[in-house]
Parts: C-alpha cells; sequence; structure tokens
C-alpha cells in the first residue's frame, strides 16, 4: 500500500513537471482563464447601460419632455435623435441607428390632464429580440415612476395597489453574478478535460507509454498518476477564477469554502474520468484535443449557463442529467450566491459520484484492455 | 481529380489543372480524416439541432408559488389571473415558509405573496402584492419580474374597466417588437449560429489541417514540385471554402424547415456575404497556422482570436453597445461583429442596404488585407 502511494507520488511528479517545465504549459494554465473570466466578466452580460433611441414627439408638451427627461436621465437611454415625421421611424430602427423609437402622439398632455389615459408607445428592433425585451422592460419601469408622481403631483387617487419586487440572491439581478461563478466550473472542466487526454495521447504518440507498461506500476496506478496532477491543476484554476470574482469582480461570496471545495473535486473527478475515457478511445494528440472539443461544446450549451435549462424541451433536460458541468454550475452558484451546505447540494452531489464512478471504471477497464 | 484530368486534357491549361489535382488530393483528404469529418459535418450539425431545438432565452411554464395567506375573492381572482397566463405553472399554497421552501430547492423560481388582509387593504387603497424570484439566473429573474408585475398588471385593467375600485395608471404603454413580434429567442439564435459554423470551418479547420503540413513537413514537400505558392494556397482554400458553403446551405435548409425562421431578405444578398467572411475566416486561420506552425498551438490560438469571440463578443447574445468601450473598441476588430449585423438584418428584417453595404465593404477589406498577408507569409517562406 505503501509503496503503491510512493509509486504514484513519483509519476504525479514526473506529470507535474512534464506541464510546468514548458514555458507554454505554466502559462496556458493560468493566463487563458484568467483573461476568459475577465473577458467573459464584462462582455457577457445581458445587462443594458446603452441604449439608443429615437423620439418622435408630436406633443411637445411639458408632460412628454418630463417623460422624456426621465429617460435621459436613467443612465441606461441615449438619445440619438429627434424625428419630425413619423415616416422616419421605420429608417431609424431598419438601419440599427436606435433600439427603441418612443413615439409621443399630440394630445398627451391633454389627455392626462382631463384623467383619460394616454398611450406611449414604444417600437423595438426585435432583431436580438432578447435585448428588445429587456430594453423594453426599462422603459415601463420609468413609465411607472411617472405615473406615481404624475399622480402625487396631481391629487390623483394613488393606485389602490403597490406591486412590490424582490430577487433573492442577487438583488440588483445582475448577469454578471450568473456567469462569473459559472466559469469556474466551465472554464476548469475545458482544461481539465484537455491535460488529462492529451497527456496520455502524448505518451502514445512518442511510444513512452510502452515504457511506463515495462516499469513496476499497475494500472491503476498510472491512471491515478494521470488523474491527480490534472485535478491539481483544475483545482488551482477554479481558486484563480475565485479570486478574480471576488477581488477584482466584488462578488460577495455566502458560502463556505470547504463546501466548494468538496463539491468541486467530485466535479473534477468526473471530469478526469470522461478525460481518461476520451484518452483511452484516441490515437494522437490531434484526435485527443478534438474529441475534447467536440464533448465540451454541448457540455456548455447544455449547461444552463448561457440559457435555462427548463427551457429547454423536456427530452433534452433529460440529456442533461449525464452533463457534469451541469451540476458543478448550480454548485457553485449554490455555495457562491446562496451560500448552501453539503446537505443541500446532495441532488448535485450524488450525479457527480456516480459520473465519476461510472466513467473511472470504465477508463480503467479499457487501460487493462489495452494493456494486455 | 483525375476524372477530369482525362476528360479534358488539352483544353485545361497546366495551371487550372495543378490547383485542380490539388483540391482532389484535399477534397480527398477531408473525407478520409476522421478529424476534418468531426469539426466540419458533426459539430455544425450537432449545432445546428442544439440551436434550433434545444437553446432557448425564451421562458414559458415558469413554476411559481402563489401565497395565499387568507381567502377573499379579490384574492382568487388575482391568483386566477397567473394561473390562466401562458407564462406561468402555478402552485397554490397558504404557507409562506412552505413556498420558501419550495424556492431554495429550486422547485418553484418565484413567489407571490398575497397577505391575509389583501381585500381589506384594497379598498382602504394600499394593498400590496410581494413578488419575489430566485435571482441566481438574472436574466430569467428579470423576465418573470416583468410577465408578473404585467399578470397584476392585466387584473388590475379588468377590475378598472369593470368600474371596480382599482384604476389603471394616467400612462400606459404599448409595445410593439418588430422584426420578431412572436419574441421567439429562435429567430435570432439560428442565424446567429451561422456565424459559429462558418468560424469554426473557415478558421479552426483550416489552421488545424494548415498546422499539421507544416509540422509533417509535407508543404516543403509541394514547394518542391513546379507548384507554385499560390496554387497551394488556393488548392487550400477552395476545398475548405466549399465546405464551409455547404455548412451555409444546411443551416439556411434547417432553419427554413426545421425551425422556420422568417426569411425576409433575398438568398444572393446572403450567399454574398457569407461568401465574404468565410474568406476573412479562412485568411485567418492560413495566417495563424503559418505563423504558429503547430496544431495544438494553432488551435489554441484559432480558439481565442475567432471562435470565443464569435461566441461572445459579435453581438450574436449579448449587446455590444452595453459593454465597456475597451471591449467595444475591440469588437471593432472582430469580423464576426459585422457577419453577425448582416444575418440579423437578412433574416429578419430584409434587405436593408443602410446595414448591408458598410457592414459588407468592411469584410471586403478585411478578406482582401488578410489573403495579401496570407500570400505573403507563404511566399516567405519559399525563399
Amino acid at each position: 500500500m505503501l509503496d503503491a502511494i510512493r509509486r504514484i507520488l513519483a509519476l504525479m511528479r514526473k506529470e507535474l513537471l512534464a506541464i510546468l517545465k514548458d514555458p507554454r504549459g505554466r502559462f496556458s494554465i493560468l493566463v487563458p482563464p484568467m483573461l476568459q473570466t475577465l473577458i467573459f466578466g464584462y462582455a457577457a452580460t445581458f445587462d443594458l447601460n446603452n441604449v439608443p433611441y429615437a423620439v418622435l414627439d408630436q406633443d411637445r408638451s411639458a408632460a412628454s419632455r418630463d417623460l422624456l427627461a426621465r429617460l435621459d436621465g436613467s443612465g441606461v437611454f441615449r438619445r440619438v435623435a429627434n424625428l419630425d415625421r413619423a415616416a422616419d421611424v421605420q429608417a431609424s430602427i431598419n438601419e440599427r441607428r436606435a433600439l427603441l423609437v418612443i413615439q409621443i402622439g399630440q394630445d398627451f398632455e391633454r389627455r392626462l390632464l382631463s384623467s383619460l389615459p394616454a398611450d406611449v408607445q414604444v417600437i423595438a428592433d426585435g432583431r436580438n429580440s432578447n435585448t428588445a425585451g429587456i430594453a423594453l422592460g426599462y422603459v415601463s419601469a420609468v413609465v411607472e415612476a411617472f405615473n406615481a408622481d404624475w399622480r402625487a403631483a396631481h391629487d390623483r387617487v394613488s393606485l389602490p395597489l403597490r406591486v412590490t419586487t424582490r430577487a433573492w440572491y442577487n438583488p440588483n439581478l445582475e448577469t454578471r453574478w450568473h456567469m462569473i461563478p459559472g466559469m469556474i466550473g466551465t472554464l476548469t472542466l475545458l482544461q481539465t478535460l484537455l491535460l488529462t487526454a492529451m497527456s496520455v495521447a502524448r505518451e502514445r504518440e512518442q511510444g513512452t507509454f510502452d515504457q511506463l507498461l515495462v516499469t513496476p506500476f499497475r494500472p491503476a496506478e498510472i491512471m491515478a498518476g494521470k488523474a491527480l496532477p490534472s485535478m491539481l491543476v483544475g483545482t488551482v484554476q477554479a481558486t484563480t477564477i475565485l479570486l478574480v470574482a471576488q477581488l477584482w469582480f466584488r462578488i460577495p461570496f455566502a458560502g463556505s469554502f470547504v463546501t466548494l471545495y468538496v463539491g468541486l473535486s467530485l466535479f473534477l473527478l468526473a471530469a478526469v474520468g470522461i478525460g481518461l475515457v476520451v484518452s483511452s478511445v484516441v490515437a494522437s494528440m490531434q484526435q485527443a484535443m478534438l474529441f475534447t472539443f467536440v464533448l465540451v461544446m454541448p457540455f456548455v450549451l447544455l449547461s444552463g449557463l448561457i440559457t435555462p435549462l427548463s427551457s429547454m424541451p423536456r427530452a433534452l433536460q433529460y440529456v442533461t442529467l449525464i452533463n457534469p458541468l451541469r451540476y458543478a454550475i448550480d454548485i457553485v452558484h449554490r455555495v457562491y450566491l446562496e451560500g448552501a451546505g453539503l446537505g443541500r447540494l446532495m441532488p448535485d452531489l450524488w450525479p457527480l459520484a456516480v459520473i465519476a464512478l461510472v466513467t473511472l471504471s470504465a477508463a480503467s477497464w479499457m487501460f487493462r484492455h489495452r494493456l494486455t | 481529380m483525375t476524372l477530369a484530368y482525362r476528360s479534358h486534357p488539352r483544353q485545361l491549361s497546366t495551371k487550372v489543372r495543378r490547383v485542380w489535382s490539388l483540391v482532389g488530393k484535399e477534397a480527398r483528404q477531408i473525407v478520409r480524416d476522421p478529424s476534418s469529418i468531426a469539426i466540419g459535418v458533426v459539430l455544425p450539425v450537432l449545432l445546428i439541432l442544439l440551436f434550433g431545438y434545444g437553446l432557448s432565452l425564451d421562458v414559458r411554464h415558469v413554476p411559481l408559488a402563489i401565497v395565499l395567506e387568507g381567502p377573499s375573492p379579490a384574492a382568487t381572482e388575482l391568483a386566477a389571473s397567473f394561473q390562466l397566463s401562458p407564462y406561468f405553472d402555478v402552485q397554490l399554497l397558504t404557507s409562506m415558509s412552505r413556498a420558501e421552501e419550495l424556492m431554495l430547492a429550486r422547485q418553484v423560481d418565484g413567489i407571490v405573496r398575497i397577505r391575509p388582509d389583501f381585500a381589506r387593504h384594497l379598498s382602504l387603497g394600499d394593498a400590496e402584492v410581494q413578488i419575489l424570484v430566485h435571482g441566481t439566473d438574472a436574466n430569467r429573474a428579470r423576465i418573470i419580474q416583468g410577465y408578473a408585475q404585467g399578470a397584476v398588471g392585466q387584473w388590475a385593467a379588468r377590475r378598472a374597466a369593470e368600474g371596480r375600485e382599482v384604476s389603471a395608471g394616467p400612462v400606459s404603454l404599448r409595445d410593439r417588437l418588430w422584426f420578431n413580434e412572436a419574441n421567439e429567442s429562435r429567430y435570432f439564435l439560428v442565424p446567429g449560429l451561422i456565424v459559429l459554423i462558418m468560424t469554426l470551418i473557415g478558421s479552426l479547420l483550416t489552421a488545424l489541417v494548415m498546422a499539421r503540413e507544416w509540422e509533417r513537413g509535407t508543404l516543403e514537400a509541394l514547394f518542391v514540385t513546379p507548384v507554385r505558392a499560390d496554387e497551394i494556397l488556393l488548392g487550400k482554400t477552395l476545398p475548405y471554402f466549399a465546405l464551409g458553403m455547404i455548412g451555409l446551405a444546411l443551416c439556411l435548409l434547417a432553419a427554413k424547415f426545421l425551425f422556420h425562421v422568417p426569411f425576409r431578405g433575398s438568398v444572393w444578398v446572403l450567399t454574398g456575404v457569407s461568401m465574404l467572411y468565410l474568406l476573412v475566416a479562412l485568411g485567418i486561420g492560413l495566417l495563424i497556422s503559418s505563423a504558429v506552425k503547430s496544431q495544438f498551438v494553432a488551435s489554441q490560438v484559432t480558439m481565442l482570436v475567432t471562435f470565443l469571440p464569435a461566441l461572445m463578443l459579435s453581438g450574436f447574445l449579448f449587446d455590444l453597445r452595453s459593454m465597456p468601450a475597451p471591449v467595444r473598441l475591440v469588437t471593432y476588430a472582430l469580423p464576426a461583429r459585422y457577419y453577425v449585423a448582416l444575418l440579423q438584418t437578412v433574416f429578419l428584417a430584409g434587405d436593408i442596404w443602410g446595414v448591408i453595404l458598410p457592414n459588407a465593404a468592411v469584410l471586403a477589406g478585411m478578406a482582401a488585407v488578410l489573403l495579401l498577408l496570407t500570400r505573403g507569409a507563404t511566399r516567405k517562406k519559399l525563399a
């Protein structure tokens, strides 16, 4: 037993040396994940802060100016044109000069003063309907505020109903709070898979795998020697991204680090298992790379990070059950944002354990199979 | 290749014949190499199916708990307004703590809380409806909030119309979503997908294949043959260009017949601008491979400078205008940004020349510069 551990440690040392000796290897472990986290943190956001809009104000009254001033002052909307004719509306949208056109009819103020309902028409460029929908939501919030103040200022009966909204765990509903913790799982998955698959494939390609076989190492020890360094590197990467999330983006961490790392190590074990299965199938480094790439793409798309799992068709939701990234992202979100403990993570932990068990035993069977 | 060679041995000039035989060799390599098939065929089909059927930003059937702490006709009516909404799958509860438990377990994504004295407060004029959402997925949470407020608003409007106490706000918003009236996220995800597929085939596959030739030294072997540098380049690009166009045709067919995405522009404009983008993508792929000459590095670099930006920084998913200024500046250098603008316009809005001409001009300029650079890079290695 002690001998086995000593042998595994020696193999690990060799693997880590192989990764770290190469300046390109050292570079690719830390720099790309950090860069990607920064880029994703700034770019991957559904929050809008710069919505160009055009106005067709046919009323030109104090009330319409007040409403527009509120839009301009919101910090989100930027007025790019004051249109004079209804015919200009189409061109502003079509040629993408404005995302929204706000149209206020002639009798806007008159209707308001005589307590008649007044309409504001908003036309949105639906070429990206998600962005357009978010922008419309912002407009409606501004109109709500205008209504409340108008009622107060003109002694109208106030609306007998108030709707208060609150969001748990992400009070300002920032996309970044969703994306960056999600990166902890996504980027480590890519790197861990690639590292594991490539390290075996490299030995195969260079013929050193056969040399390993004539040493006293048993197949299980070789596997452990390949798996543990990748997990170690994955943990370091996850920590780097965690630090960027906390120190750079200042996303508050609600949970316990112990819980997070327990969840992550189970996830890394599953990822390494998949990497080892890939490596036992492929013949060359190039194939290892391609297989990893072809695998990671659906893993990421079906993880719930970019589009919600519950919006997927039922059949595909069942497919996501074998996706380790789905559970990892849920674990990170729950620990990071909600502060969940291990008990509440159980629905994520046991599937990961099953995936790890299945892939590792499959890999070990295939290793032995190929060895003899 | 041999077919064409035999059928017109004399008419074809030597140059065309040489290029043609290189194309034939490359085409055979694509067909026989599992990795080319994986990137050129399997991945595009997988992406088309995933994006078309699987991914959606539309929020429907949100599991929602309504907590009725004290039953009253008004409260029941309000709850019914949620039950009738197509956006929600409602669970009626009477205890807030049970609802919070469900939310913690992610069995529901939101809670609407109606207090026990709702009816009395409504008659006094200060009733409150509380909407709680699970904020982890911020985008979805915001949409759910909007829908829930809409459901309450509809209820209020109905009561106002019936002459009861609630009156709607003085200003109401009438919004219209042009080009995508049904608000289907598929309508912009599927056109956007074309960018990803063209990038995969044009840049990633080409970079990998060229880097392999450099790695194995087979390109030097080609250099000693009478084939000239630009002929080699042509022989390399033509098959991948063809593969890219096949990918485009697949996407178009899938968009039209599988996913019923409206197509309001003309196919010719789309084909034209796609060819321009494909040339740019090929140029980048060739340039990267001749600069780094190793498959592993080439794939990493190509991912970082072409595929990830096409996904994140092209306006395909995330709005470019809301990115911080330095990131926005970077996006101007990325060809994907111009192609996404073209695709979304030609698919959903039609042939709007004010968008098509400037964006196509930028792509054409990029293509010209890149191809010249590649030619220079390849010739230098020959000397």
